[in-house]
């Protein structure tokens, strides 16, 4: 009853195809590979292709479909009066679906709450027979098609079947078929994110959203509580977003560039060569250790220093969130600085060495303005991950939507509070959770735009030295 | 400075300069790249403003050599120059040299022209900004125009000072490399084979400068072509596996070679 282990049996057959068809091929031309068009194992590739490729399309189409199918005849099968609701009216949407839920569990043996209907558990036995009996005709009919058609395949092989043209095409269309998945999915997520943030503006007005000074999402549940309109203003934590990127920005751009100049023209071979895996492992590790290392120990230490020079700074605050979220980017900066430091032709360097200029005026006149576009490039990267990162703000920043430019003030930013307006039981249809998706727009457009820009600048970049 | 510069048992017929004022001369110059062993005890002397060819075969160190001159051999961590190496009777390789200064005083022309990614203004005006030679706008911008005109691109780029130097041609790009090594008025100008990206009609141009700019600078060119050395150079020098083997006037360089390696290259039986 396990699908895992048909797809293993399938793919068992397509290599014995492979096996298999090899043979043939050099059988046919008596040992002499020459003869054949094609290098023998892509006589094994073409008839193990079509062993293995329809069974396992065939298998994942069933999978896709057949607990609808099988839904739909058990719904059949189910006596009329168990679609009535006690008053004799039909059963609603949702208590049918409740029902088929209990059949479902009772066929597969976890408890359920209505087994004590008879038709019930008739139903259940019912459910269970469907599905076995579909497997192993699912199984039959997925083992017979790809004998059937390997053993066409194996028919066809001969010195002047063009074997390697046929498994080259099916190639390009299985990476035709993976790159409209992705290309699939990003729309789907864009759509999806376009649609529900209709629906948020539907019940809150753009102009509010966009421009609202006031962020406070917590909507009551029944309609006499106190508080029961939320306010949707997102100024407060796009400024909350923008005042801890800033940050970041201001402690990664500076290090991750000076030390990417130092890395790739001043220091030693043998010291880039340690130094330069090192800086990158910074990227490698996990934010939410970066979280927990802003937490408890950057914000404390701050708090701790602000209260020994009377400054007021709240346990919590921006500053640790910045700083410690400008150490994990140093990498983005600074790696990609040394790559497009280390790309500018030598000759660029001779040339301005020829004039009589010192190292650091080559560098500062000639490298830097020569690598700029790409050292943008590399900013704007760390840029948008700066905008995206969330676990650092989540334990480090605080979920108090304040509108202050204090970096010793606790803030919040767009992915924070998307992070709690999904955390725990939500309606789907509350403005409060479609909140998330009109954040989650914004925040999309604002990183897209960012990546946009890079590529431009890197484009730019690319036309000139090629 | 007489016969301790005979590098090689072939360069005995090495004329000594007795009647022109020598600018650049080495005396025993060794060059190592790591362990390889590139120049072998290379003794030569420069006329000031005359031309001098360095030839010989691929690999044989004439761009090493070259790069001697001015110190460029610096920016490369495993090389090693031993010898003396003298500027106007000054020792390039003393520490008391300021190699920037010396780079100011012998500029260099590359293989392959390497403008900055600058305007064709900015280009030039970039060795005159470095070392503070000009106190005013009006000056750089007289620098900048004199530069190109005596490198012969005036004519063609003085409408569009302001468009990149890497949209000129191939041969544009060189003259204005050779504008922005003249801009800063060095006393030699050193040439790594200057024309071997070029077409010929390029080629003729720069040829037709550097004879041009030889009434102001002493000009050292590594060429690959005989017909180019014959054509540009008074000296020739004529380099083999690191050694010199010969050192000459470029007429009787290419008529009467004393050494019998130098005949074949010359005449084309190796190289």
């Amino acid at each position: 009853m396990n699908t895992l282990i048909l797809v293993l049996v399938i793919l068992a057959l397509a290599t014995l195809s492979y096996v298999v068809g090899t043979r043939r091929s050099t059988g046919l031309v008596d040992n002499k590979p020459k003869d054949l068009h094609s290098l023998p194992g892509y006589y094994g590739l073409y008839v193990a292709m079509w062993c293995g490729v329809p069974a396992l399309a065939l298998l994942a189409l069933w999978t896709a479909f057949e607990p609808t199918i099988v839904k739909h005849m058990v719904l059949a099968s189910l006596p009329a009066q168990a679609l009535l609701d006690p008053a004799g009216g039909p059963l609603s949407d949702q208590r049918i679906s409740l029902m088929m839920t209990d059949i479902a569990n009772t066929a597969s043996g976890n408890i359920s709450s209505g087994a004590s209907q008879s038709y019930i558990s008739e139903a259940a036995v019912y459910q269970r027979s469907l599905t076995d009996t579909g497997y192993w005709l699912m199984a039959a009919v997925a083992v017979a098609l790809g004998l059937g058609l390997a053993s066409l395949a194996y028919r066809r092989i001969s010195p002047k079947l063009r074997a390697r043209n046929d498994v080259e095409s099916g190639v390009k269309y299985f990476m035709i078929a993976c790159s409209t998945v992705a290309i699939l999915t990003t729309i789907g997520i864009i759509l999806s994110l376009l649609f529900e943030s209709y629906r948020f503006f539907t019940q809150v007005p753009v102009t509010d959203f966009l421009f609202g000074l006031s962020w406070s999402p917590q909507t009551a549940m029944r309609a006499d509580q106190v508080g029961s309109s939320g306010a949707f203003g997102a100024i407060p934590l796009f400024v909350g977003t923008g005042l801890i990127a800033t940050i970041a920005l201001v402690v990664a751009v500076p290090i991750g560039l000076l030390s990417a100049i130092y890395m790739s023209e001043y220091a030693a071979p043998k010291f880039r060569a340690f130094a330069k895996p090192a800086l990158e492992i910074l990227a490698g590790i996990p934010t939410v250790v970066y979280g927990f290392f802003a937490a408890l120990t950057v914000a404390p230490a701050i708090r701790g220093f602000g209260e020994t020079i009377g400054l007021d700074v709240s346990s919590e605050s921006a500053l640790a969130a910045g700083l410690v979220m400008g150490i994990m980017i140093i990498p983005f900066v600074s790696s990609l600085s040394d790559d497009v430091i280390t790309a500018v032709p030598q000759a660029m360097r001779e040339g301005s060495y020829g004039l009589g200029a010192t190292k650091s005026e080559t560098i500062r006149k000639v490298v830097f303005p020569a690598a700029l576009p790409g050292i943008v490039g590399g900013i704007l990267l760390a840029a948008s991950r700066a905008i995206g990162e969330t676990m650092i703000v989540v334990m480090a920043a605080g979920l108090a939507a304040n509108l202050t430019a204090n970096p010793f003030a606790a803030v919040t930013t767009v992915t924070v509070q998307i992070v709690t307006l999904l955390v725990g039981d939500q309606e789907f249809d509350s403005p409060k959770t479609l909140a998330a998706f009109a954040l989650g727009l914004v925040l999309f457009f604002i990183t897209l735009l960012l990546n946009v820009i890079a590529l431009r600048v890197v484009r730019k970049y690319r036309e000139q030295y090629d | 400075m007489t016969d301790q510069h005979q590098p090689f048992e072939g360069t005995a017929g090495q004329p000594r300069i007795a009647d022109r004022s020598v600018k650049v001369s080495a005396t025993n110059a060794n060059v190592y790249y790591g362990e390889k062993h590139a120049i072998k005890d290379v003794g030569l002397d420069i006329v000031a403003q005359e031309v001098t060819a360095f030839i010989g075969p691929s690999g044989c160190g004439k761009s090493t050599f070259l790069r001697c001159l001015n110190r460029m051999n610096d920016t490369i961590d495993i090389c090693r120059v031993t010898g003396d190496i003298r500027l106007d009777e000054e020792d390039i390789y003393d520490r008391k040299i300021d190699v920037v200064e010396l780079r100011a005083r012998v500029g260099m022309v590359f293989q392959k022209p390497n403008p900055f990614p600058k305007s064709i203004y900015e280009n030039i005006a970039y060795g005159p900004r470095i070392h503070g030679t000009a106190t005013g706008k009006a000056e750089l911008d007289e620098i900048v125009q004199s530069s190109l005109v005596r490198a012969g691109l005036w004519e063609e780029v003085k409408d569009r000072l302001d468009s990149p130097g890497t949209g000129l041609s191939g041969g544009q790009q060189q003259r204005l490399c050779i504008a922005r090594a003249i801009a800063v008025s060095p006393e030699v100008i050193l040439m790594d084979e200057p024309c071997s990206a070029l077409d010929p009609i390029a080629t003729a141009k720069i040829e037709e400068l550097i004879d041009e700019l030889r009434t102001n600078f002493t000009i050292v060119i590594v060429t690959h072509s005989m017909q180019q050395a014959a054509r540009v150079s008074q000296r020739t020098a004529f380099f083999h596996l690191g050694r010199l083997i010969e050192c000459g006037d470029t007429e009787t360089i290419f008529t009467n070679p004393q050494h019998n390696l130098t005949q074949g290259y010359i005449t084309g039986r190796f190289g």
